[in-house]
């Protein structure tokens, strides 16, 4: 990184990323900016409201319960799906054709839209006609991902480590790929436990490839919609209303555009802290090691 | 222990393929046998839903409207992050650190915020409902991802190809095509499949900016699910089928996914 010139002609080489992602990104975020001030009447008439909406959104119970929903859903997610992840690839073949077998089988839930996901949950959930809908209710459990709360939350979780815990995986698999075979050698050599190999020797080199998946998945997580939309709409009632899916409900289905405007914005900004809050924290011993 | 190790993917693997198998399994009954009860397999083995997916005009342009897209925002992506990744790994320049950081903080936006802005800014400018707009849109998350990964792989290629290249009279652009993109074509791969991936896994947005003609494939599923009653066979068959273009890249790709995870940023 030190090796790099200083040239600052080199803008002209990122202007073309500059005009495109400025305009998707800053032209609509400037209209959200619009809409969180301002009170419509429709036929585009408008009225300063100042941070009125802000402080709304900021006491309303609604917005506190789909943050505090997503806050769960997110920590469920990433405390199975980081140490699953983790396990998988260490226990996958290293070489050979299997290797490649898993790495294909495993990247597939990965490619498949992600409404097709929600269809595909919702088909085998369903209680009396979806293989796991219908065994869960033969064995004799009670179970309504449409009606019960608890059933649902089972339900978009099972999904979401279905359909994610392969990315976990595959950057770790990529991590352990790294390291140079001496480096085992040398921990036979001193008789190092599996534990201790895992401890001082993988877990070190997975540093950086972790700090990405937590990061992705966390990302990810908290701006979820279309699978939950799809297979649970919300409900039952408001039980898995995520903050996305309100904020969908909000903006599209009532067409308030000055609260979802404020909640988008705190939103976006919750996002930007927590990433940031979670880099600085995973990044924070990288030098010593 | 040693041995028993294969246990785990085993099973998870077997865990993945459950409802890909039930999805399968779906697309082969008729509607009658999925609602006279639970079968583990089709009884009366029938390719009508495929049929009817692949010859009714409605269901087989979405595959082909969702293919245009993709394809046109990858090509886009890629080509726009190849210089600025470039510029990232061998220059430093007045707020690279800020542009790069605003880059990816657009990687962490919500789709639904951007939702209603997006349709609003894209009628104004006309091109509501053509596969331009879902391809400009998603390069909103797909250009930052595409120049981390690229930067990731162009900054494990030695300066002192650049200096050789200069050294010897290489003019810059030709320089780039010439030497410099074939030799991490493997990056350039890999950018692409996730751009691909992730634009074809996308719906919020490319439900939104489509009406009728640049209509995704995603959309005409829930929108046939809510308004033809409840055909499950022919939601299953239209599901089954968008696994399929994601096979074919995976495939292509196997070898260079582990290895693209490792050296690029992804």
């Amino acid at each position: 990184m030190s090796a790099r010139v200083v040239n600052n002609r080199a803008w002209w080489l990122v202007l073309p990323v500059v005009i495109l992602v400025g305009f998707n990104a800053v032209i609509p975020l400037m209209t959200v900016v619009n809409y969180s001030v301002q009170e419509t009447f429709g036929n585009n008439r408008f009225l300063f409201e100042g941070v009125k909406w802000f402080s709304d959104v900021m006491h309303s119970a609604r917005f506190h319960d789909a943050l505090k929903r997503q806050l769960l859903f997110t920590a469920i997610i990433l405390a199975i799906e980081v140490p699953l992840g983790v396990a998988i690839a260490l226990a996958m073949p290293r070489r050979g054709a299997w290797a490649s077998a898993c790495l294909v089988l495993m990247s597939m839930p990965l490619l498949i839209p992600w409404n097709v996901v929600g269809s595909m949950w919702n088909i085998l959930a369903l209680p009396d006609l979806g293989l796991l809908g219908w065994t869960l209710n033969s064995l004799g459990i009670n179970y309504n991902y449409t009606r019960q709360p608890f059933a649902a939350w089972a339900t978009i979780i099972a999904m979401d480590v279905w359909h994610w815990t392969s990315l976990v995986a595959l950057l770790s698999y990529a991590g352990l790929s790294a390291i140079p075979p001496a480096y085992y050698q040398a921990a036979k050599i001193d008789g190092a436990s599996s534990w201790a190999i895992f401890r001082y020797v993988q877990l070190p080199k997975m540093r950086r490839v972790l700090t990405i998946a937590v990061l992705l998945r966390f990302m990810d997580s908290f701006n979820i919609y279309t699978e939950p939309f799809v297979l649970t709409g919300g409900g039952p009632g408001n039980a898995t209303t995520l903050l996305s899916i309100d904020l969908v409900k909000v903006a599209l289905g009532q067409f308030d555009l000055g609260p979802a405007g404020a909640m988008s914005l705190i939103y976006f900004l919750i996002i930007l802290l927590l990433s940031w809050l979670f880099y600085r924290v995973m990044t924070s011993g990288e030098e010593d090691s | 222990m040693r041995r028993l190790k294969w246990v785990v993917p085993a099973l998870y693997i077997a865990f993945l393929m459950l409802p890909i198998y039930w999805l399968l399994s779906m697309s082969f009954k008729t509607t009658n046998e999925i609602l006279g009860g639970f079968t583990l397999w089709p009884q009366n083995f029938t390719l009508e839903n495929y049929r009817k997916v692949l010859t009714e005009r409605t269901w087989y342009m979405g595959y082909v409207n969702s293919l245009i897209y993709v394809l046109i925002n990858t090509v886009l992506s890629v080509s726009v992050a190849l210089p600025a990744a470039y510029a990232f790994s061998r220059y430093r320049f007045i707020g690279d650190k800020h542009l790069f950081f605003w880059l990816l903080s657009n990687r962490m936006a919500p789709a639904a915020v951007f939702a209603l802005p997006f349709f609003q800014l894209y009628s104004a400018i006309g091109l509501f409902d053509t596969h331009l707009a879902v391809a400009l849109a998603h390069c909103l998350f797909n250009v930052p991802l595409a120049v981390w990964i690229l930067e990731g792989f162009m900054s494990g290629v030695p300066k002192e190809l650049d200096e050789l290249a200069f050294i010897d009279g290489y003019p810059f652009w030709k320089f780039f095509l010439k030497i410099f993109l074939p030799t991490i074509a493997a990056g350039i791969g890999v950018a692409a499949f996730f751009c691909f991936m992730f634009s074809w896994v996308e719906l919020l947005l490319a439900k939104t900016l489509t009406a009728v003609d640049a209509k995704p494939i995603a959309a005409t599923m829930t929108r046939t699910a809510s308004s033809s009653g409840y055909e499950l066979g022919l939601l299953a068959a239209a599901g089954a089928l968008t696994i399929v273009p994601g096979a074919f890249v995976i495939y292509f790709v196997r070898n260079y996914i582990a290895k693209g995870f490792s050296l690029g940023r992804v």
